[in-house]
Formats: C-alpha cells, structure tokens, sequence
C-alpha cells in the first residue's frame, strides 16, 4: 500500500492547505443540518406524551454527550498517530481537541442537570452516565493542565500523548465500574421511562443533529489546529511565503 | 547484568535507602489516621453511623495518602540523575520501575493496608471484618501505586507537579475506589465480596502488565 499521501499529511504546509479547504465544507454543511435539525426537533416534532416539551433538550444534550465521547477518540487516535510516527500535525490535532471536547463535556453535563430538574426534581443525579461523563470532564481536565504545565512544545505532547492513551484503556473501566457502582446502589427509580424505540418524527432531528455536531467539531478541530500548526511553525519559511513577507 | 538480577539490586538498594529514612515513608500513613480521624470528628461518634461511612473514609483517605506519597516515587532519583542511567542501562525500563514501584508499595502502600483493618474496627467494623478489608485494601493499594507511577513519571521534574499529579491520578484511579469500598462496605455487612474482590483483582493485575510500560515511556520522555 502506498503511504505517502500519510506522510504528505503530516507534513505542515499540506496539512495547512487542505484544512483551509475542507474547513467551509465542513462548517456549512454543519451549519445546514443543525438548522434543520433544530427544526425538526424544537418544531416539528410532537411533544414526549410522558416528558411533555421538556425532552426536547435533548436534541442539545446527546450530541453534545456523544461528542464529548469522540472528541476524546479522536484526541487519543491523534496522540497516538503522534507518538508513533512523531508526527507534529497529529499532535497539533489532539492539542486542538481537548479544549473542544472539554467544552462538549461541560455542555453534556450542564443540559443533563437542566434536563434533570423537570424529570428527576433535582439539578444532580448520581446517575452514573453523569457521573462516568464528570470523570471525563476531570480527564479532559487533566490531560489540558499537563499540556499546560510543561513549556516544552514536544515534551508537552508527548507526555500528554501518553496520558491520553491510558486514559482511553481507563474509559471503559470507569465507565462499567461507574455503572456496576450505581446499580448497586439503587435501581434506576426515576430514569425509568425505557426508552421506547422513538418514533421518526424525533429521532430524524436527532441524528441530523448529531451529524451537525460532528461537522461542527470536524470544522473547528481544523481552524484551531490550523492555528496550532502556524503557531508552532511560526518560524518556518513556508509561512513567510504563504503571508507573501519579502524572504 | 540481567534484567532479573538488576531489578532485585534495584529493589534492595531502594529498600535500604527508604529504610534509612523512615519519616519520609512514615507520613502517608500518618496521614491517612490523621484524616480517618476527622471523619468521626465531622460526622458523629455513633459507632452505627461510622459503620456505614467507614469504607468511604477508608479508601479516600488510603487513596489521598497514596497520593502524598507518589510524589517521594521518582522524584529523588529523577533529580540526582538515577533514572538517567536506569533509562541509558540497556535494561528493560519497564521492569525497574515496576521493580522500584513494588518498594514504594512496600514503605508507603503495606503501611496502609495493616493499619487499614485497625482504621475499620475504630470506625464501627466487626472483628470479622478484618481479613476482606486487609485483602481489598491489599489488592486496592497495589493498583493505587502502580495507576500512580504512571502519574509520577509524567509529571517528574515539573513546577506545579503536585496538584497536577492529583488531577491527573485521581480520575485513573475512580474505578479502585469504586470496587475497594465496595468489597470493604460488603466485608464490613460480612456478606461474601468475591465479586468486588475479582474485579479489584483484575484492575491489579492489568495495571501490573500495563502501568510500567506506560510509566516507562513517560520517563523516557521526561528525560529528554
């Protein structure tokens, strides 16, 4: 199999040049299923016969949850991508995902407990699909001040690479072990409405959603690596060239 | 020298330099009494309301003290250039810190599991109690250790290590807690703890094959 157009990837000027193309793919096509999306879901789509208006939060809050989840995947796959082939880029990539996906985290957690407070009566559950997704926003966390504790552009990813990978062998754990934990605890009493299977008329605005949130991510991954790559190539010739500066 | 032969002189040479200095590796477990001592302190004295908090007190403070104490892991030998030459050695790095790992244990981690059971009993759990929590605390600690070497290797020689290290150690190590006071709160109610125990087990022994090499790399980078 031929390799190179990896190798090509990796290389920053490329990498530059093509996020810049891609990067208003991605953000209208973002744009366009999340507008759609949101019609579908906050006007469309009938009201829960159970949770009333109330559900429609969710059109917010299982992309956002879903996203908080791949932004870590793709933050570790580029650590790992990074450490293995030394690869810059893919490690201006990961830098870039973490803000993102701690935000998506953040946004999870704060609709969960909003949704939270019309169905269970309370702002906070320890249910543990919250709980397992604070555990993730303190990983996110985590991985961001050690980046940020290190002065060392290299050592800072490569480190931080490391931290990402063991943090996607512990994902799982902590997940199970957060669910095996609650379980136990106590039933799911008031998180019992089963989900029943929904009907099109919601779950079409939901996965167009969720397709949003994933342009949209997709789309701003790229214009902040984009920065990464110029800010850690400030120095570089191509730059100079690119800003069309007298060499 | 082979690996073997190198990781037990590496064991016996960290034993005797913890052994000279006892109150390093004497303050983890002075403070785990100390902050199982306020629980009764901040809650109430009844023996029967201790009883059902005292595997929650119990693992957080072992998992705060083991935490205190990662930091005396690699922090010497980082400065004065020892892992340098573990690294260059041509030996397997993996293996000497799981074999410098293992004597952190033994001065800070079976510290806290004997004094564990005594914690228990002042804290409201039956006599009967003692060995499930000297075994969940046993297996329990030795994971801690081994989640943490991870931790002190990436945040060796950094300015800010401490409280970093907490934030990044802490969320590791979720699923010992969780599994830890489990099988404490089960031996405490003298119900059988296979499950809990089996699990810890299983966190164990994967951290034992996996948290060297990781740590490994972790100080190979740091040295750079």
């Amino acid at each position: 199999m031929d390799w190179t157009w990896f190798h090509r990837f990796g290389s920053p000027p490329h990498f530059y040049r093509i996020a810049g193309k891609l990067i208003p793919w991605f953000a209208w096509l973002a744009a366009l299923t999340g507008v759609a999306g949101l019609i579908g879901g906050l006007i469309l789509a009938p009201p829960d016969y159970q949770q009333g208006e109330g559900y429609r939060i969710i059109y917010v809050h299982v992309p956002a949850a879903v996203l908080s989840t791949m932004a870590y995947a793709v933050m570790a796959t580029a650590a790992g991508v990074g450490l293995i082939w030394r690869m810059n880029v893919a490690h201006a990539v990961a830098a870039s995902c973490a803000a993102i996906g701690a935000s998506f985290t953040f946004l999870a957690l704060v609709t969960g407990s909003l949704w939270g407070r019309p169905m269970w009566g309370t702002y906070w559950q320890w249910d543990p699909r919250l709980t397992s997704e604070l555990v993730m926003l303190f990983l996110y966390l985590g991985y961001m001040g050690l980046r940020g504790a290190i002065d060392d552009t290299a050592r800072a990813d490569r480190a931080s690479a490391v931290l990402a990978l063991v943090g996607v062998i512990n994902l799982p754990i902590i997940h199970y072990s957060v669910d095996w934990w609650n379980s136990l605890h106590q039933g799911h009493t008031l998180l019992k409405f089963s989900k029943p299977s929904m009907p099109p008329s919601m779950l079409v605005p939901l996965l167009l959603l969720m397709l949003g949130f994933v342009l949209y991510f997709a789309a701003i991954v790229l214009v902040r690596s984009r920065g990464e790559v110029l800010r850690r190539e400030r120095n570089a010739r191509w730059i100079a060239e690119l800003l069309g500066a007298p060499s | 020298m082979s690996p073997g032969k190198a990781g037990w002189r590496l064991v016996q040479r960290d034993l005797r330099l913890g052994l000279r200095r006892p109150g390093e590796w004497l303050q983890p477990l002075v403070f785990f009494l100390v902050v199982t001592t306020l629980f009764p302190l901040a809650t109430s004295p009844e023996l029967s309301r201790l009883r059902d908090m005292a595997p929650g007190a119990l693992w957080v403070a072992a998992l705060l003290s083991s935490l205190l104490a990662l930091e005396l892991l690699f922090r010497e030998d980082g400065q004065d250039g020892t892992l340098e030459q573990l690294a260059v050695s041509g030996l397997p790095l993996p293996w000497l810190l799981l074999a410098k790992t293992c004597v952190h244990w033994l001065l800070t981690g079976l510290p806290l599991v004997l004094a564990g059971p005594l914690v228990a009993t002042a804290l409201g759990a039956p006599y009967a109690s003692i060995p499930g929590v000297f075994a969940a605390l046993l297996l329990g600690s030795g994971a801690l250790s081994l989640i943490g070497a991870v931790g002190a290797a990436l945040t060796l020689g950094l300015r800010r290590g401490g409280v970093l290290l907490a934030l990044l150690v802490l969320p590791l190590a979720v699923p010992v807690l969780i599994f830890g006071a489990r099988a404490t709160s089960l031996a405490i109610a003298q119900d059988p703890m296979t499950a809990p125990m089996y699990l810890l087990g299983a966190i164990a022994v994967l951290s034992a094959t996996l948290a060297p090499l990781a740590a490994a790399a972790a100080v190979r980078i740091s040295l750079e």
